[in-house]
């Protein structure tokens, strides 16, 4: 008898001696313990047949990369403290920067407002009511200067959570580089610039896929050559996981938009053994602590692969899939507000545990509002513990090996991967995206969930059980209502100042770009040095792309 | 609402809508109270995933002088719970911004030829309140949702590339049912062939039906076919055949009415139902 | 008789999560739902009100722009003669900011952890009176 022959013999004996009897006394808490995707949890996991460390789990730093991207990881650096901020004016959020700069935080994450993200300015209309509330106001060059203003960008890395107005931001980023006399080449950080997942989860999208998808290479493409240490790209699960969708449609719906990305790129003549190097990833951390930690290795697995065997691509840094990780924002309950800081410490310990190279932590009162600054030490504390007093970072991806973990990161990889399968016959993702069944599958999913926690098939502490009869805290942030006045009397300050003739012939230029297939970021930076709005840019490629509207998907 | 046309009172023609839906007693009286006029009513159909609703969206807003214009766009009820998700003017932007377009949603209710219940008494009243172009969006067409030949005047086809249109369609005879025929997104490839394809169908039975190419999301083609529209319009009234069309509306409408009535009164009554049923689907052949 | 609601994202929020799964829910409890999408001005929410003869009006919105929206579509649900339909708000809103929107006129605030139950029993108590 082979040993695991062996394994297995005893295993059935300890079931039927030890398991059995009891359940019959005792049965389980519940008739089956499912995964977020369905799958089953058994009672006990235990050595696979096959050892197969060597081809499928691997080293550190080595392809498939399933313990991590780097050789010893947290032992050589921790991952980057980098918590996503930004409201109301340029000028607050520049304080809250440098205070978090003080405090330890070690790269900057800027949150911009929805106007911004949508190309409109503070004075349009459809910006009525929502200036400055869910990030910082940037209505031209201006403001950016000001966001900035003290904070030295050859020694400060900045991820801007822009997707559809990324070409702008950008643009608005390196002029300001230049003021500071700071050489694009030197400049380091990340825009997100993921327009698929606009369209399927997060809806600030403004042209249509096509149009999006060049707006994308043309970044790509530029970027290659003058900022070659800007991450060009966070293609990003965290969005699609707050629409509802369960931890294996992450990693699908987020590798099939990296799939369309790297097909878009080098379509567009790039070498994916080049910009491969420059992506990275954006995922959740959920409640399901196990799994998440068996989703960040799964995920990284897959995406060498593919990348390797799809793609062809050689050179093993460019197989890397390297990730920031932000605590799942629509797990906090308004409910209890401080159960909240248990649940964001288990999250931001299965991103550790899974590898993450940078890590945002929720605060506790974010289920009601912005952070005030108190909450938002607590969180980036959290990280500060982790890192320092658990021993965690200390030793590589320290749950390899465990029955469970390795079994689940198989499946999920195994699931996922259906999916993309799937998605290629639809024709690929923005195919599968026009036809709606990416956004179908998701919100199949958030029902699905929502009438599990009404069943108390899932429970949720302080809401669907051990709920108590409260006062809901008052000491909300509150944002100062003027903001938007102040705004809109700046952009008509800056009309006045600036050479109107100018930008109207720098707008005309870029509009004819845009028709051809040129790329557009020396136009838009043209523009953007001049001082043309945001919304006056966005609304030129309006004119020329149209706009999006969503798929009826029910 | 100052963005309203003057001389239609949307918030009273809304209302009335309501009561048409509910009870077809009062419906009959409502409409008989308004004296008849000309109007026309345009149906709109095709597989879903064919831009329907986008090409609905720009034709209704196509500016002729004075012309008012409704849209009634029907969704089907869940056949389990009796709900529905009506979620067409997504796609109708334009419409929905439009002054002179009253947009109106509408569920099948258990219909199952995709139409509503009470479509042949709304549409009817919308045309004596005033509306001089009525579009009706149908359920896409699978095999069965035909019944909006009997409730329009002409009906447009919409097919895409892609969505199996050429065999589906063409196998069911659905092709029977249209006046226009639009090939649309046709910026995609598969458009030309599918173009041809319905071509050599419609010669091979013998009619000359118009088919016309647009893509409804850049507003390519809608022009021409808003023209081609008047024109087949225009045709059939000198042909008679818009006369007869309409004569056959009413006849529905009247069996339709009292089948309605009869389900809303006497809703146990299964074999009186199953007899109007009969008729309703026996008449006219 | 059917109940007929509007849900609708006004303002340029993209979060349609709450929003869908509350229309299904709807839907599945024999509603008839229309749904308008995302990046709805007011007037386009009243205007569809209006011409869908709604039972109730639904708004979602969790960018934190409800106070402004809210009181522009009840005023302008007044001016075109529907300012008797109860209008609903979900998303994100603290309390002291429903206290007063409920003073304005608003008829529920269902904030964050609201089961769908309790949301399709008070649209059909709201709808029975």
């Amino acid at each position: 008898m082979s040993y695991h022959e062996r394994l297995e013999k005893l295993k059935a004996e300890w079931k039927d001696k030890k398991v059995m009897p009891l359940l019959k006394r005792f049965p389980e808490r519940k008739k089956e313990f499912k995964t977020s995707f369905d799958g089953p949890v058994e009672t006990l996991y235990t050595p696979a047949e096959k050892d197969e460390y060597v081809e499928k789990i691997g080293f550190p730093g080595e392809y498939p990369f399933t313990r991590g991207v780097q050789p010893t990881m947290y032992r050589g650096r921790l991952w980057t403290m980098r918590q996503y901020a930004g409201f109301g004016t340029a000028e607050e959020s520049n304080r809250r920067y440098r205070y978090l700069l003080s405090q330890g935080q070690t790269g900057l994450s800027v949150a911009f407002d929805l106007p911004t993200q949508i190309g409109y300015d503070s004075d349009d209309p459809m910006s009525e009511g929502e200036v400055g509330r869910v990030g910082v106001a940037i209505d031209s060059l201006e403001d950016m200067e000001t966001l900035f203003e003290g904070i030295p960008l050859e020694r400060v890395s900045t991820s801007m959570t822009i997707n559809s107005t990324a070409a702008i931001l950008l643009a608005m980023y390196i002029a300001v580089g230049e003021k500071q006399g700071v050489d694009a080449l030197k400049l380091t950080g990340t825009i997100q610039n993921d327009i698929l997942k606009e369209y399927i989860a997060r809806g600030t999208y403004i042209f249509p896929p096509d149009s999006s998808m060049r707006l994308i290479t043309d970044i790509f493409e530029y970027c290659s050559k003058n900022l070659p240490d800007f991450n060009t790209i966070s293609i990003s699960g965290y969005h699609i996981r707050e629409a509802g969708a369960n931890s294996v449609q992450e990693i699908a719906f987020t590798l099939a938009d990296g799939i369309a990305y790297v097909q878009a790129a080098i379509d567009a003549g790039l070498d994916p053994n080049v910009f491969g190097k420059r992506l990275s990833f954006f995922f959740n951390s959920h409640n399901g602590f196990l799994e998440e930690i068996a989703k960040f290795r799964a995920a990284r697995r897959l995406w060498a692969k593919i990348m390797k065997e799809r793609f062809g691509v050689t050179d093993e840094k460019a197989m890397m899939l390297r990730f920031h990780t932000q605590t799942g924002g629509s797990t906090l309950t308004a409910q209890q507000p401080m159960n909240n800081i248990v649940r964001v410490a288990f999250q931001a310990l299965a991103a550790v545990l899974g590898g993450t190279q940078s890590l945002h932590t929720n605060s506790f009162d974010e289920a009601l509002g912005l952070p005030t600054e108190d909450s938002v030490t607590i969180a980036l504390r959290t990280q500060q513990i982790i890192a320092s007093e658990t021993g965690v970072a200390d030793t590589v991806d320290p749950l390899g090996g465990a029955y469970f973990i390795e079994e689940l990161t198989n499946t999920m990889e195994e699931k996922a991967l259906d999916y993309i399968e799937k998605i290629d016959d639809l024709g690929g993702m923005v195919e599968a995206v026009r036809a709606g069944f990416v956004q179908k599958e998701i919100l199949d999913s958030a029902y699905k969930y929502q009438v599990a926690i009404e069943n108390k098939d899932q429970i949720i502490v302080g809401l669907n059980e051990f709920a108590a009869d409260e006062e809901q805290g008052r000491d909300l942030l509150r944002l100062d209502p003027a903001i938007e006045d102040r705004q809109k009397k700046k952009i008509e300050t800056l009309r006045k100042k600036r050479d109107n003739e100018e930008v109207r012939r720098l707008l005309e230029d870029l509009k004819k770009a845009a028709q051809g297939s040129e790329n557009l970021m020396p136009f838009i930076l043209k523009a953007v040095k001049a001082y043309a709005t945001l919304g006056e840019i966005a609304n030129a490629l309006r004119d020329v792309f149209g706009e999006y509207t969503e798929a009826v998907i029910l | 609402m100052n963005s309203m046309k003057p001389g239609i009172d949307q918030l009273k023609i809304s209302r009335s809508l309501s009561i048409i839906e509910n009870d077809t007693d009062s419906a009959r009286k409502i409409i008989g109270g308004l004296p008849a006029r000309d109007y026309c009513v345009i149906g709109v159909t095709g597989s879903p995933g064919a831009g329907k609703s986008s090409l609905t969206d720009r034709l209704a807003c196509i500016s002729v002088e004075e012309r008012t214009t409704a849209v009634v766009a029907i969704d089907p009820s869940s056949p389990f719970t009796g709900g529905a998700f009506l979620g067409d003017r997504i796609r109708m932007r334009r419409a929905t911004d439009d002054p002179r377009v009253f947009v109106r949603s509408m569920a099948s209710r258990g219909n199952v030829g995709g139409l509503s219940p009470s479509i042949y008494n709304s549409v009817e009243f919308l045309g004596r309140s005033g509306y001089d172009r009525i579009f009706v969006e149908t359920v896409g067409a699978g095999q069965s949702e035909t019944d909006i030949v009997n409730l329009a005047d002409i009906v447009l086809l919409v097919m895409a590339p892609g969505l199996g249109d050429d065999v589906q369609t063409m196998k069911a005879g659905i092709m029977e049912i249209g006046d226009i025929f639009v090939i649309n997104k046709s910026d995609l490839p598969g458009a030309d062939q599918l173009a041809s394809r319905t071509r050599a169908i419609l010669e091979l039975s013998g009619k000359k039906f118009p088919v016309m190419r647009a893509d409804s999301i850049r507003g390519s083609g809608v022009q021409e076919i808003q023209e081609e529209i008047e024109e087949v319009l225009l045709s059939y009234r000198s042909s008679g055949r818009l006369a007869s069309k309409r004569a056959k509306r009413n006849l529905y409408n009247n069996l339709n009415s009292a089948y309605q009535i009869i389900k809303e009164h006497y809703a146990e009554n299964d074999k009186l139902e199953e007899l109007i049923r009969y008729l309703l689907e026996n008449i006219g052949r | 008789m059917k109940i007929k609601v509007l849900v609708a994202k006004p303002g340029l929020d993209g979060h349609d999560r709450g929003a869908k799964v509350v229309a299904m829910a709807l839907r599945d409890a024999g509603m008839e739902v229309i749904y308008t999408g995302l990046r709805q001005s007011p007037e386009s929410v009243v205007k569809a009100a209006l011409q869908e003869d709604v039972d109730v009006v639904g708004l979602s919105i969790l960018s934190g722009a409800h106070m402004k929206i809210c009181t522009k579509v009840l005023q302008l649900m007044k001016e075109a003669g529907i300012g008797d339909k109860p209008l609903f708000v979900g998303g994100i809103i603290p309390a002291e900011d429903a206290d007063e929107l409920r003073r304005a006129g608003i008829f529920e605030v269902f904030g964050p952890g609201t089961s769908l139950k309790s949301i399709i029993d008070k649209i059909e108590e709201t709808v029975k009176k």
